[in-house]
């Protein structure tokens, strides 16, 4: 060994490892609002064109207090877990076919993949004219615009289990009933969830353009109304409420994979 | 049960796998296939245990399956095919759920299971807690719960490091002498064929036919190690060239 000065060898590693940083989300949260405050007090922006954090807060409160939060979120909510569930029922059952049965996927495929890049939105009128104005047409669009995300995700699913397993649940001859929900249902898991997440909120979109196009009750037309008004400042309570519903699913979509999928 | 191999080619779109192979397997024996990379071993297995039809030939059993045997051909997979979803003794018991046997029997066949293979303790772990040692051995385990007539082993230790493929090979060796039944092996792995075979099958490079078939006097139970070394040695021999020439093969597809 030679006499020159010994030195540390110097880490290069770490591969940009993300790191937790839990006040980050909230220093950043909390800087927006104070910018949006100094901007809204000071009048660098116009208090029509954006009005101030305490003026929505308040806004809020007189939501609550007139009972209209409660009425509007309702009827939203009413819609999106109807047009919801419908589509994903339907989405599921046509999606785990396509995934399972070659002529189901033969059948299904070509329809799905021109149907599926049609704004369902821009159906919503044809709904109107087959359903009526009420309810009906509202929850159908919901469920249009659900069903197809729903079957692509359960049927590219049901393609993501390793054929590996089914081989070897036909080796020990497991009837074909059993192969689907033994292995192909609870391999397709992750990827069915997955969709949910994309459908959850892709209804929540639909819900809120439908209401927009004819309701007098739900957020959609709570928002429509108030922007009609320039009342910006219950406008964007009811933006506000939209955000938190949102953060409401994906809080219980986690739990639901956090407890389904516990084995990944 | 004896299984007699008849005539039997194999071709994926063309491609020519297996030619003309003629087998007989005794009930009770151990025959271990070996041969270069691509020679349709795994491909043979597969028509053998009835998960590939051959483009040509058959292949036949005679004698009955063991009395209590639920699924007589039953396979041990290379990379465990295990359910990460169920844990370790569900994953035992999934080829039972279809046959409805009484509770008390379905519960006692699983437990068994666990314990040829040592699996007891961990039987309420799921696959992703485990190693790749203890993974197979729950593929071990799931396939001797439908007690078979014949074992078939694609490359069942070759996912696994050198020291876990040694004990597994005694694991192995301990289970096959309380258990009886007919075993068809594939490996290229000349040490477990030496170590594991009552007869050798080679097979020569694409498309597969029998090159020779290795006879082992000695018992596996009580072969020396000079044996083993002197069968691998001479299993090299047989396959060397072949080998050479498959790979070179593969490299220029």
């Amino acid at each position: 060994m030679s006499d020159a000065p010994e030195r540390d060898v110097r880490f290069r590693g770490g591969g940009y490892e993300v790191r937790p940083r839990r006040f980050v989300p909230w220093l950043v949260f909390g800087m927006l609002l104070l910018l949006w405050h100094v901007a809204t007090t000071r009048g660098w922006v116009s208090a029509i064109a954006l009005p101030t954090p305490k003026s929505v807060i308040l806004a809020f409160g007189e939501m609550i207090d007139a009972g209209t939060l409660q009425k509007h979120l309702w009827e939203s909510a009413r819609r999106i877990a109807l047009g919801w569930a419908l589509g994903t029922l339907a989405g599921l059952a046509v999606g785990l076919s396509m995934g399972i049965f070659s002529i189901a996927r033969a059948g299904f495929l070509p329809l799905v993949s021109a149907l599926f890049p049609i704004p369902k939105i821009a159906l919503l009128p044809l709904f109107i004219l087959w359903f009526g104005i009420g309810e009906s047409s509202k929850v159908a669009t919901i469920a249009f615009g659900v069903f197809f995300p729903t079957v692509i995700a359960a049927y590219a699913a049901c393609d993501s289990v390793p054929r590996n397993l089914i081989r070897m649940a036909q080796s020990f001859g497991l009837p074909a009933r059993h192969i689907v929900w033994k292995v192909v249902v609870p391999g397709a898991m992750p990827g069915i969830l997955a969709g949910f997440r994309i459908t959850a909120s892709i209804a929540l979109i639909l819900v809120v353009a439908a209401e927009m196009i004819g309701a007098e009750f739900g957020i959609g037309a709570y928002i429509l109304a108030t922007g009609n008004l320039m009342q910006t400042d219950h406008l964007l309570a009811g933006v506000a409420i939209l955000s938190v519903f949102g953060l409401l699913v994906s809080w219980l979509l986690s739990a639901i994979e956090k407890s389904v999928l516990r084995w990944r | 049960m004896d299984i007699h191999i008849e005539g039997v080619s194999h071709r994926y779109d063309g491609l020519h796998v297996l030619d003309n192979i003629d087998l007989a397997i005794s009930e009770g024996e151990t025959v271990v296939l070996v041969g270069p990379s691509g020679c349709g071993k795994s491909t043979l297995l597969g028509i053998v245990g009835g998960l590939l039809k051959p483009t040509s030939g058959r292949v036949v059993t005679m004698g009955k399956p063991r009395a209590d045997s639920l699924n007589p051909f039953t396979y041990v997979f290379q990379d465990f095919a295990l359910l990460p979803w169920r844990t370790v003794q569900a994953n035992v018991s999934l080829p039972l759920e279809h046959h409805r046997l009484p509770s008390r029997e379905h519960a006692m066949r699983v437990d068994e299971a666990l314990g040829l293979t040592g699996l007891r303790d961990f039987a309420a772990a799921l696959p992703k807690q485990l190693s790749g040692g203890m993974r197979q051995r729950v593929g071990i385990a799931r396939a001797l719960v439908v007690r078979p007539s014949v074992l078939l082993l694609d490359e069942p230790l070759s996912a696994l490091d050198a020291q876990t493929r040694e004990l597994l090979m005694e694991d192995l060796l301990a289970i096959w002498a309380r258990e009886r039944g007919t075993r068809l092996y594939v490996t290229h792995n000349l040490d477990e064929a030496a170590r594991l075979a009552d007869r050798v099958v080679v097979l020569s490079r694409r498309p597969g036919r029998i090159r020779e078939v290795v006879e082992i006097a000695e018992p596996v139970a009580k072969r020396s190690s000079e044996t083993i070394t002197r069968l691998r040695d001479r299993l090299w021999e047989l396959i060397r060239s072949e080998a050479r020439e498959a790979e070179r093969e593969v490299q220029h597809v």
